[in-house]
């Protein structure tokens, strides 16, 4: 209850102007352009990977997203086309997205993002074991995958928040991953309905700031799934901003998993430059 | 021993929000008279005092001030409001007009919010979302029994009193008039109301909404003044009730004076509120009742949880978390969208503040406020926290009225029932714990009119409000609050 309250008013907050123009780029650059569709082809990896370098070239001074976040096997397309403009390569990788596979199975399907090159692994936490109560199991697998990952990759690990029930469990399961060495923690894989959203979000920041406070290690995170609007990713902003304040305020430690949403900030911000809303067909639908 | 926590988190460096004051235009006439018998009229005193916005200094506008023999005029209207109208009108015939009331309200519901900020310096967020949606919330509420006291008391024959002597204070000036007027004009009695001196403006125009809304000439009537016109009411002899929220002091000589006179009297006075974090609560949630149990309203508010009890155990790591959150509160402009605390109400008041901020330090406490730059006009006082409290100092036992928290700490359970009772005052507790059996055992043990647990400061018109000991007694609001507006036979 208190939690939904408190999400609640990170949205009255309000955000115009210079304020606006500044939050919608930081948006922007925070977000992991996604596709993880059965049908993804190379061609289709290469549009995104051009999209991502550049948006909107129409306006000038535009961040780059992130990262791009796509299938293990098509890493090393990715990483061809994404080429030396700094854009981070993510692989979603263990059995994604329902891991239900052997440990095994999950380090190889691991290896192999990280052997073409994947800056970034986006696993998924085993919730039937989570779920039966077998948190060591959890624990340690994510371990394992971390330590497959070592120092060439960054570890995001999804909880799929809308398959543990309720907040108490978010809020374990971002802890158990914390200490199993995640240096994200994400909320969603985007196939599960509920996605990310401010509550769930919370719990999760609120876990990481009290680790930070305790031990000092910073741990990002990224919510993904559902966030489709500019106006909801400054409200992510904002609760971002109130609860763990300056030093999380990059794409170092914050990242939207989104699709869609970079097109609707684009939109903004074209709006904020010339005073009128642009057809949605002035914007590139890779 | 642990090694020392260096581990600080960072606010305030990079991106922020702009100001977003609130533009639209609202009508504030240069001077209000008296609402007597369903009409404006000028005071026979002649008299007029200005009413200021607190967060400019500002004159908003002059206000008329309303001596006995006003008042005498405003009781006749309401007596023959009673006698020749309101009494004789069928129940569902008044609930229609308090339901037009209610919908009016919404209908004006901005206008209502933006005069309420200026004149009493609550955040604009505070006054749309809570104030005026409240308020009409307890018209509406009201209006449904009308026609149904019957049902409220079986068995028991219902009779309204006459008129009611109403006086209400400054904290929340529209939703206290609403809590008095709806139960009033719903049990069938006529009203004579004075808001507070520095908050009359949103009464006024309820005044406007009330005669736009055709109810009958003199059923409601306010007059507006200070002490002295608040007394006139009091001691006039053809009142039947009066209801007084405001302080014990007053609340006291108000009871003395209306001793042996007949006249009903509920009394709605001030508090000192335990609020109580067991190590097993969910933290986070807590430090948010907190902020909300104590700055809510600048901390003008009679209920508010102006006494925290931290379990030893988890101390260290609320009062941690706690300073943080008041790092994010916004302190500023009530009109600004953003703004999380504004600003208090009055020079008097914040005098008071900054007498017991003086009695804490020289009682050698620890005083915690995050950074906040005073505007040069306007009455400021950014949220405070006392640490180390004793049970025996001035800041643990009396009402500050401001944002002002005392944090005092507890081992046992036991131990903080009986330190939280250990006050004069008993309107309202809270209680943090994820344990449901001790949340009973506290409802039960503590000494408090209303306890909620693991929320604070929630309000509904269905819900019972009012105090033990010297916070006051009858209760206002729910089936409870009519009791106050019957006699039964």
């Amino acid at each position: 209850m208190g939690v939904i309250e408190r999400a609640s008013r990170f949205q009255k907050r309000s955000i115009k102007k210079e304020s606006k123009i500044e939050g919608l780029k930081l948006a922007l650059s925070m977000i992991d352009l996604t596709t993880l569709e059965g049908s993804d082809t190379d061609q289709k990896v290469k549009q995104l990977c051009y999209k991502a370098q550049h948006l909107h070239d129409d306006l000038e001074g535009l961040p780059t997203v992130a990262a791009i976040c796509v299938y293990p096997n098509l890493v090393g397309t990715a990483k061809e086309a994404i080429g030396k403009s700094g854009i981070k390569v993510a692989a979603v990788a263990t059995a994604f997205p329902s891991g239900q596979s052997s440990l095994q199975v999950k380090k190889l399907d691991t290896q192999m993002a990280i052997d073409q090159g994947a800056d970034e692994v986006d696993m998924v936490i085993s919730r039937g074991q989570f779920l039966s109560g077998n948190y060591d199991f959890v624990h340690d697998e994510i371990a394992s995958i971390k330590a497959v990952c070592g120092k060439k990759a960054r570890l995001k690990v999804i909880l799929e928040t809308g398959e543990l029930g309720d907040f108490d469990k978010v809020r374990l399961a971002s802890e158990i991953a914390i200490h199993a060495g995640a240096d994200f923690i994400k909320t969603s894989t985007g196939k599960i309905s509920p996605a990310a959203n401010m509550p769930v979000t919370l719990v999760m920041l609120e876990t990481i700031r009290d680790h930070y406070l305790k031990t000092g290690k910073m741990v990002a995170m990224k919510p993904a799934g559902g966030i489709r609007t500019a106006k909801q990713a400054l409200h992510y902003l904002v609760m971002l901003r109130e609860t763990l304040g300056d030093q999380w305020m990059s794409n170092q430690w914050f990242r939207f998993g989104a699709s869609s949403l970079a097109n609707d900030i684009l939109m903004q911000l074209v709006k904020q430059a010339q005073g009128t809303y642009q057809s949605s067909d002035y914007f590139s639908i890779d | 021993m642990a090694k020392k926590n260096n581990n600080r988190l960072e606010l305030g460096g990079g991106w922020n929000y702009a100001p977003a004051p609130e533009s639209s235009p609202v009508k504030i006439k240069d001077r209000y008279e008296l609402f007597i018998g369903g009409k404006f009229v000028k005071p026979k005193s002649g008299k007029y005092f200005k009413s200021i916005n607190p967060a400019t200094e500002q004159a908003i506008s002059e206000l008329a001030q309303a001596n006995d023999k006003d008042v005498d005029l405003a009781v006749r209207a309401a007596r023959k409001a009673y006698t020749e109208v309101w009494s004789k009108m069928p129940a569902s015939e008044r609930s229609k007009y308090i339901y037009r009331i209610a919908r009016m309200l919404q209908e004006r519901a901005r206008e209502f919010a933006i005069i309420e900020s200026m004149d009493g310096g609550k955040p604009i967020r505070e006054s749309r979302d809570i104030d005026v949606p409240l308020a009409a919330a307890h018209f509406f509420y009201y209006a449904g029994w009308a026609d149904k006291l019957e049902y409220a008391f079986p068995n028991q024959k219902t009779e309204s009193l006459g008129v009611a002597g109403q006086i209400i204070p400054w904290n929340f000036p529209l939703l206290m008039a609403a809590w008095k007027i709806a139960p009033a004009l719903a049990c069938g009695n006529t009203v004579v109301l004075k808001p507070a001196e520095t908050t009359s403006l949103t009464a006024l125009k309820l005044a406007e909404l009330i005669q736009d809304s055709g109810l009958p000439e003199g059923v409601v009537n306010i007059v507006t003044g200070a002490g002295e016109t608040g007394a006139a009411i009091v001691n006039h002899t053809d009142v039947n009730k009066i209801a007084f929220t405001g302080s014990t002091e007053v609340g006291k000589l108000i009871q003395k004076a209306t001793a042996g006179s007949g006249k009903k009297l509920t009394l709605e006075l001030g508090g000192k509120a335990a609020n109580i974090i067991f190590a097993d609560a969910p933290i986070d949630q807590a430090v948010e009742g907190i902020v909300n149990g104590i700055y809510f309203n600048q901390g003008h508010v009679c209920c508010a949880g102006s006494r925290l009890f931290v379990e030893e155990s988890v101390s260290k790591e609320v009062i941690e978390k706690l300073k943080w959150r008041l790092k994010s509160l916004v302190v500023g402009d009530p009109l600004d969208k953003n703004t999380d605390v504004g600003a208090i109400n009055s020079a008097a008041q914040l005098e008071t503040i900054e007498s017991y901020l003086k009695i804490g330090e020289k009682e050698g406490l620890e005083m915690y406020q995050a950074d906040f730059k005073s505007p040069k006009n306007g009455f400021w006082c950014p949220p405070t926290l006392f640490t180390d409290v004793a049970q025996s100092s001035r800041i643990a036992q009396e009402e500050i009225f401001g944002p002002v928290l005392a944090v005092q700490t507890f081992r046992t359970t036991s131990e903080v029932i009986q330190k939280a009772n250990n006050t004069p005052y008993g309107l309202s507790a809270g209680v943090w714990t994820d344990k449901s059996s001790k949340i009973f055992n506290l409802t039960s043990r503590l000494k408090a009119g209303v306890v909620w647990a693991n929320t604070y400061n929630k309000f509904d018109p269905t819900s019972p409000f009012g105090g033990y000991k010297e916070s006051g007694y009858g209760r206002e609001g729910g089936l409870h609050g009519l009791d106050a507006y019957l006699k039964f036979k």
